[in-house]
C-alpha cells in the first residue's frame, strides 16, 4: 500500500493522472461522433498532420531562440491539426476525392512533413519520438494547463452541443432540412476532433491517438442501445484504461500509450466474448420483433420447436408474391 | 394537435409550396427542367412517376437540401435556397431511409428528438418529451421509444422517420417514398397517420411509387416523366378491381420494382413509367 501512496504523492504522477483522466473523458466524446459519421480514421489522419505542426513549432521556437526548443510544439500541433481536419471535411463535403484517398494524403504528407521540418530545425527524428508515442510521464505544469483548457473545451462542445452534433452526424440531409447550420456544425466537429488529438497527444502519442478516441466507443456500442449511453460508457472506459495503463507503467517501465491501447483492445475482446451474456432478454425479444415482419399480428402458422415462426409466414407470403410477379411478366 | 392560429400572419391564399422555372442538375446532367408548381394550404398532393423520373430530386430541392441550377423555391413564403428567414419549425421532411448512417446505436426517442431542432434551436425545447411521445403515438410506436432503431423492422424504422418529422407539428410535410419496402400492417398504420394529418389541415406532398392505401386521401396528383411534369390535376382513380389485400400482399413481400418493370414490359414500353394499380403514363398524358 505504501507504494500506491507513494505513487499518488508524486507530483509527476499526480499531473500524469489528471492528464489521463481528462484525455480518457474527452477523447471518446469526439470519438463517438467520428464513429457515427464513419470517420474512425479521421483522428489518425489529424494525428499525422499534427506531427508536421509539432516540427513546425519546433522550427519557429528554434528561430526565436525559445527555451525549451519545443515550447511551440503544442500550439504548432493545434494549428496543423485544425487545418488538416478542416481540409478533410472540405474534401468530404465536396465529394470530389474519396475520403480514404484524402486521409492517405494526410497520413503520408503529415509524417514526411514532420521529419523534413524537424531536420530543417536542426533536430533529429529522436526529438519527435515523445510526440509519436506519448510522454505522459514528463507532463509539466504548463502542459497540464494546456491539457485542462483544451479538454474542457472539447467536453463543453461535445456534450453541450450533443443534440445538434448528433443530428448532423446521424442524418446530415435531414439536419439540413431542419435548417441547422450543417456546414458550421461539421466544421466544429472537425476542429474539436483536432483539438482532441492534440490533447491526447501527450498521453498516448500521435500514432496511437485515434485508438483512445475510437476503441472506447467500439467497446461501448457493443452493449449500449442509445447514443447517449454509448458516449457515457465510452467515457467511463476511456478513463478506466487511461488510468489503469498509467498505473501499470508506474510499476513496470513500459510505454504508457502502448499499454493503454493494448488494455483497450483487451477490454474490447473481453466484451465481445461475454456480450451474448450481457444482452438481456428484452433485446433478444426486440431482435425477434425486428425479424418478424408483422409483430403486431399473431402468427397463423406455428412450427414446433421454433419460437415465433413469423419469418416462415413471411417467407411463404414472399414466395406467393414472387409467383405473382412472374405471372405479371408473362 | 396544436395548429398554429392563422390570425398571426399566414396568408391563406399564398401557396405553401411554390416552385418557378425550376431546373436541377445532378452529376453534370439535368435531372429536372421547367418545373413550376404551386401547392396550397390543406392540399394532399401525390408526386408520382417512374424510377429515375426525378421525384426524389424534386422533393429534395423543394425542402432545400439540393440547390437548384435555375429557378426559385418558396416554402411558406420564404425563399428556401437562401436559407434565411425560412420558418423551419413549420416544415417537416421525411427522407428515404437510406440517408441515415448507423455507426453508433440510437434509440427511437433520440432520433425523434432530433426532429425538434431548427435553425437557432440547437437543443430540443422544454416540452420535447411530451412532443416526442405524441409523435410516437401518432405512428403507433409509443411502446418502442427506448428500443434501438436498428432493432426495429424496416416498416417500423420508416415510421420512426415520420414521427421525427411530426414531432415539430409541421404545417407542411414533404415525404419521399414513405411506402417503399413497407409491409401491409405498416402501410395501414401509415395511412391512418396521414388521414389524421389531413384532418388537421396539414399540407402534404408525398412521393409515391403506388398510391396504395393513400389513394382516398389524395386531392391532387403530379406526375413526373424524364424530369418534367406531364400531369397536374385530378388524382388517379383507383384501378378497377383493385384488390387491397392482394395489392398490399404484393407490396409487402415482393419487389415492387420488379412489378413495375414487369408491368411495363407487358404494355410494350421501354422504361418503367408509372404505377400498375393506379396510373399509367403515355406520351399524351394519362391513360
Amino acid at each position: 500500500m505504501s507504494t500506491v501512496a507513494e505513487m499518488f504523492s508524486s507530483p509527476l504522477m499526480q499531473r500524469a493522472l489528471i492528464a489521463a483522466v481528462i484525455v480518457g473523458l474527452a477523447a471518446p466524446v469526439m470519438g463517438t461522433y467520428l464513429v457515427q459519421r464513419r470517420l474512425s480514421l479521421l483522428g489518425d489522419g489529424i494525428g499525422h498532420v499534427a506531427l508536421t505542426g509539432v516540427a513546425a513549432g519546433w522550427l519557429v521556437g528554434n528561430a526565436m531562440s525559445l527555451t525549451p526548443h519545443d515550447a511551440l510544439a503544442i500550439p504548432g500541433a493545434v494549428v496543423a491539426a485544425v487545418i488538416g481536419a478542416l481540409a478533410i471535411d472540405l474534401v468530404r463535403a465536396r465529394g470530389r476525392t474519396s475520403g480514404d484517398v484524402a486521409l492517405a494524403l494526410l497520413f503520408y504528407g503529415g509524417i514526411a512533413g514532420g521529419v523534413l521540418i524537424i531536420g530543417l530545425a536542426g533536430g533529429t527524428t529522436a526529438n519527435l519520438m515523445g510526440y509519436l508515442f506519448g510522454s505522459i510521464a514528463t507532463v509539466s505544469s504548463t502542459d497540464l494547463v494546456q491539457i485542462v483548457v483544451l479538454g474542457a473545451l472539447v467536453l463543453g462542445v461535445g456534450i453541450g452541443l450533443r443534440p445538434a452534433l448528433f443530428a448532423v452526424s446521424h442524418d446530415e440531409e435531414f439536419a439540413r432540412s431542419l435548417g441547422l447550420p450543417v456546414r458550421l456544425l461539421n466544421m466544429m466537429i472537425a476542429i474539436v476532433a483536432a483539438l482532441t488529438v492534440t490533447v491526447a497527444m501527450r498521453v498516448v502519442g500521435l500514432l496511437l491517438v485515434s485508438a483512445i478516441m475510437i476503441l472506447p466507443v467500439a467497446i461501448a456500442q457493443q452493449v449500449a442501445t442509445s447514443f447517449r449511453a454509448t458516449m457515457r460508457l465510452a467515457m467511463g472506459v476511456g478513463v478506466l484504461v487511461c488510468v489503469s495503463g498509467l498505473v501499470i507503467t508506474y510499476f513496470r517501465a513500459l510505454s504508457p500509450g502502448a499499454v493503454i491501447v493494448c488494455l483497450a483492445i483487451a477490454v474490447y475482446a473481453g466484451v465481445a466474448a461475454v456480450r451474448p451474456l450481457l444482452v438481456n432478454r428484452s433485446r433478444a425479444r426486440a431482435a425477434q420483433a425486428a425479424f418478424d415482419p408483422h409483430p403486431d399480428h399473431p402468427d397463423d402458422v406455428l412450427v414446433a420447436g421454433i419460437a415465433g415462426s413469423g419469418p416462415l409466414v413471411g417467407g411463404s407470403a414472399s414466395g406467393a408474391a414472387d409467383t405473382r410477379a412472374t405471372t405479371a411478366r408473362e | 394537435m396544436n395548429r398554429r392560429p392563422s390570425t398571426n400572419g399566414p396568408d391563406l391564399s399564398e401557396p405553401v409550396i411554390a416552385a418557378r422555372d425550376l431546373a436541377v442538375d445532378l452529376g453534370g446532367s439535368r435531372i429536372l427542367r421547367d418545373i413550376s408548381l404551386e401547392v396550397h394550404r390543406g392540399e394532399f398532393v401525390a408526386l408520382l412517376g417512374a424510377n429515375g423520373s426525378g421525384k426524389s430530386t424534386l422533393v429534395r430541392t423543394l425542402i432545400g437540401v439540393l440547390p437548384p441550377a435555375a429557378g426559385t423555391v418558396h416554402l411558406l413564403g420564404a425563399d428556401i435556397t437562401r436559407r434565411a428567414g425560412v420558418p423551419w419549425q413549420r416544415i417537416g421532411y421525411v427522407p428515404q431511409r437510406s440517408t441515415a448512417t448507423a455507426g453508433v446505436p440510437a434509440t427511437v426517442v433520440e432520433v425523434v428528438r432530433s426532429g425538434l431542432l431548427a435553425a437557432g434551436r440547437l437543443r430540443p425545447p422544454r416540452d420535447a418529451d411530451a412532443r416526442v411521445r405524441r409523435a410516437l403515438e401518432r405512428v403507433d410506436l409509443a411502446d418502442r421509444g427506448h428500443r434501438a432503431v436498428a432493432e426495429l423492422s424496416g416498416g417500423q424504422q420508416q415510421r420512426v422517420l415520420i414521427a421525427r418529422a411530426l414531432a415539430r407539428d409541421p404545417e407542411v410535410l414533404l415525404l419521399d417514398e414513405p411506402l417503399a419496402g413497407v409491409d401491409a400492417a405498416n402501410q395501414a398504420s401509415f395511412a391512418r397517420t396521414m388521414a389524421g394529418l389531413r384532418e388537421d389541415g396539414v399540407t402534404v406532398l408525398v412521393v409515391l411509387h403506388e398510391t396504395g392505401p393513400l389513394a382516398p386521401l389524395i386531392t391532387r396528383a403530379l406526375v413526373l416523366r424524364h424530369g418534367s411534369i406531364v400531369h397536374d390535376g385530378e388524382p388517379p382513380p383507383a384501378a378497377p378491381g383493385h384488390d387491397h389485400d392482394d395489392h398490399d400482399h404484393l407490396h409487402a413481400h415482393g419487389d415492387s420494382r420488379d412489378e413495375h418493370w414487369a408491368d411495363e414490359r407487358t404494355h410494350g414500353g421501354d422504361r418503367p413509367t408509372g404505377d400498375r394499380s393506379a396510373i399509367r403514363i403515355t406520351p399524351g398524358g394519362l391513360a
